[in-house]
């Protein structure tokens, strides 16, 4: 194991990655494994929506159950990915602590493990969130942790508070017994400082307003709040005095005109005409970058630390993986 | 690559016939604003419209006045010409104690709507709110209050998840646990446990020792509860499924002009064949334009490149560059149009250019509306 590196969650274990959906989570949460294990150092990438989204973007056939290397970071380190399957953590939950293996089988075979995590999603949440910090907690033989982090790909924003804060959902169903003392050590885990729950978003309003809804349910939860990571971020091409007479609708097409003959694209009328269709496309640019502008703003307004992730071009294969976990390393968040 | 053909909005809004329109695709690509856009329309040309939303931003629900989750339709306008629209906001878990209500007899209704796991099914279970929207619909529908119902669909993440859970719902409520939860209750038997064999014996100990007395007794209650109304659900369920299928529905399949949006579209466009739901046409929403499209990419990204090379015009070169940009983006775009249309030449499509702002009042929503119909 290698010393832990001095970024800005230096102490954190476990990273939750949670957003609206579709704004890239998962791209995210495999990016931020990545990047945690550069240098050397050992992380776990866990996927609980049953979705295969981890082997998809690391080009792999469908994950079993099972911890298994999906990927070698930067400089050496690895990153291990885990499908969490509820029956099978159940199973080896009564496992565990029971011995009762075959009343485990008999139970799954009936249904009765598939009924009641159905029935009561809050059974399902603590049976993956238990899986999950029980490999933060992990120790090998000379009693060190077995993984430097663990990143958690989370359901989305809509439900983080409720996934995350497992005691509560089972308090209702469960009073005393097993799961109740179960859910009473993942809540250690996950409201500790070891903890931190990220946030994706766009800037776009509804994301931003639902990043915004999440941080307040998390922080009434009482649960650890991380960073911000600000998704498919755009350069923005123009130099900003063009933008601000552009959102004015003051910008000028004289210059273009010029340039566009300079360049031999057009002349005459043609040319006055093209720049005056150009001025119109940088208009509209000037005002998304405007209304960006804001979102970020009312994003600050959070007080988390922010990083900006770019937009890839041609989507998200395993170099453009890698370039994401570049960045967030640049920045300092891992 | 032949075009396909335009989808005719007005005349689906304006045919007295259409009394339900189903806007589905995969989330986020504009179902709730498609919805409203629609329902205004077909208000502002003299229907008595209303449209069931299930998550509209927040700022588009103020504007529509949906500031409560309360399960009822409102007023939003009445435009000159004797059309008025109403919109509500889908209360899942509402709507689930109503039909609980409706099914049962007060004194089990109470126990039902008390039980732990009634609680947690009716405001979690993932296919509760597609159910619930099913549901509504056909409470609308029976009412026969309005002649244009426009329903928007629950943001899951599949488009098909609007016809398989209810279905899905229905099966679990029926199927093999809840018998086996239900049979001791049915013989009589105060032990739930007893009748059944050794091997179930194994189980009833690891389920007590695991989850604790209360909680099967909780889950038992509640299955046999449920089990006496769960008739009335499922027949519920299979009317307004037929609705859907009557000739007076018709689907839109809305879907942004992007990979994981348009298969969604085409898996949605073979169900509802299956189906056989009446599918309307494909609104390929939030597409992008470009004023200055003579320009080619190619020919703009040289251009600046000449210019940057020469160090001359700077601005114009960033300029062309944004615009090359643009232009490759819309290349994309089309591709993933021809995908769907080689795989679907029969199916009509719309398309609406994305704006540069969210749409957020009735005014968005009539400039939506617009173009929805202009194509
Ligand atoms: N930075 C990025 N640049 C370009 N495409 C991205 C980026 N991040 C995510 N995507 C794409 O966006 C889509 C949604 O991402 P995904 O990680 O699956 O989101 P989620 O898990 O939140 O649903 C995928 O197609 C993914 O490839
Ligand atoms: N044509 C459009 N141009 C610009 N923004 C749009 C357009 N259509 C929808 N939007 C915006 O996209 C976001 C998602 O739209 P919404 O209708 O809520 O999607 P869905 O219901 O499919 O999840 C909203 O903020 C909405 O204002
Ligand atoms: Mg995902
Ligand atoms: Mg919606």
């Amino acid at each position: 194991m290698v010393e832990s590196p001095d970024t800005d969650w230096t102490d954190v274990r476990l990273h939750v990655v949670t957003g609206k959906g579709g704004t890239g989570k998962t791209t995210v949460a495999a990016a931020l494994a990545l990047a945690l294990a550069a240098g050397g150092r050992k992380v776990l990438l866990v996927e609980v929506e049953g979705r295969q989204g981890i082997a998809q973007i690391f080009d792999l056939p469908p994950l079993p159950y099972e911890e298994r290397k999906v990927a070698v970071a930067p400089s050496g380190g690895d990153v291990y990915a885990l499908a969490v399957d509820p029956e099978e953590a159940m199973l080896e939950y009564i496992e565990m602590f029971y011995g009762m293996r075959r009343a485990g089988r008999a139970l799954t075979k009936m249904g009765i493990v598939d009924f009641a995590t159905t029935v009561a999603p809050g059974f399902r949440d603590v049976l993956v969130t238990g899986k999950t910090t029980e490999a933060v907690r992990r120790r090998g033989k000379n009693g060190r942790r077995i993984y430097d982090a663990v990143v958690l790909d989370a359901p989305p924003t809509g439900r983080i508070a409720r996934f995350l804060n497992v005691t509560q959902e089972v308090a209702g169903l469960a009073k005393v017994g097993p799961i109740k003392n179960h859910s009473e050590l993942v809540n250690g885990v996950v409201k500790s400082r070891e903890t931190a729950v990220h946030l994706v978003t766009l800037l776009e309003e509804m994301p931003v307003q639902e990043t915004l809804d999440g941080i307040g349910e998390l922080r009434s939860a009482g649960l650890p709040t991380g960073c911000i990571f600000i998704n498919m971020v755009r350069d923005s091409l123009l130099p900003q005095a063009a933008l601000d007479t552009a959102v004015k609708a003051r910008f000028d097409p004289g210059e273009l005109v010029l340039g566009l003959k300079a360049a031999g694209v057009a002349d005459g009328a043609q040319a006055v005409a093209m720049a005056e269709a150009l001025a119109e496309e940088v208009a509209e640019h000037a005002h998304r970058t405007e209304l960006e502008r804001a979102e970020r703003e009312s994003l600050a307004g959070a007080g988390l630390k922010s990083y900006d992730l770019p937009l890839l071009a041609d989507g998200v294969d395993l170099a453009g993986l890698y370039e994401l976990a570049e960045s967030i390393r640049t920045q300092g968040a891992a | 690559m032949k075009k396909p053909a335009r989808l005719d909005i007005d005349a689906i809004l304006d045919d007295s016939g259409t009394r339900i329109v189903v806007c589905c695709g995969a989330g986020g690509v504009g179902k709730t604003t498609t919805a409203a856009a629609l329902g205004l329309r077909a208000a502002e040309r003299g229907r008595c419209v209303v449209v069931l939303t299930v998550d509209p931003a927040r700022r588009l629900a103020q504007s529509m006045g949906l500031t409560e989750l309360d399960n009822t339709p409102r007023l939003v306008s009445s435009p000159e010409g004797g059309g008025q629209l109403f919109a509500m906001m889908l209360d899942m878990k509402r709507t689930f104690d109503e039909i609980i209500e409706a099914h049962a007899d007060p004194a089990r209704a109470r126990q039902i709507l008390s039980n732990p796991f009634y609680q947690s099914l009716s405001s979690s279970f993932s296919g509760t709110q597609e159910y619930m929207a099913m549901e509504k619909l056909g409470q609308l529908r029976r009412s026969d209050e309005w002649d244009l119902i426009i329903v928007d669909t629950p943001p899951s993440r599949s488009a098909l998840d609007f016809l398989d859970a209810p279905e899905r719902l229905g099966r679990f409520l029926d199927g093999r646990v809840i018998r086996l939860l239900t049979a001791p209750a049915k013989a009589g038997g105060r032990n739930a446990f007893r009748l059944l064999n050794a091997g179930f014996g194994l189980v009833a100990g690891a389920m007590t020792k695991l989850l604790g007395a209360q909680v099967i007794k909780d889950l038992q209650t509640f299955v046999s509860a449920l089990d006496a109304v769960f008739g009335g659900f499922r027949q519920r369920a299979d009317m307004t499924y037929k609705l859907l299928q009557a000739p007076g529905t018709a689907f839109l399949v809305v879907a942004a002009p992007e990979r994981d949006a348009m298969r969604e579209a085409s898996y949605f466009v073979e169900r509802l064949a299956e189906e056989r739901m009446p599918l309307a046409g494909l609104v390929v929403n939030r597409v992008h334009v470009a004023p200055a499209s003579k320009l080619s990419a190619a020919r703009s990204a040289a251009a600046a490149e000449d210019l940057d090379s020469r160090g001359e015009h700077e601005l114009t070169a960033a300029v062309l560059r944004l615009h090359a940009g643009r232009m490759q983006l819309m290349a994309r775009e089309g591709r993933e149009q021809e995908h769907f249309t080689s795989a679907h030449p029969t199916v009509p499509v719309v398309r609406v250019r994305a704006m540069s702002e969210d749409v957020h009042d009735l005014t968005g929503l009539r400039q939506i509306g617009d173009l929805l119909a202009s194509a």
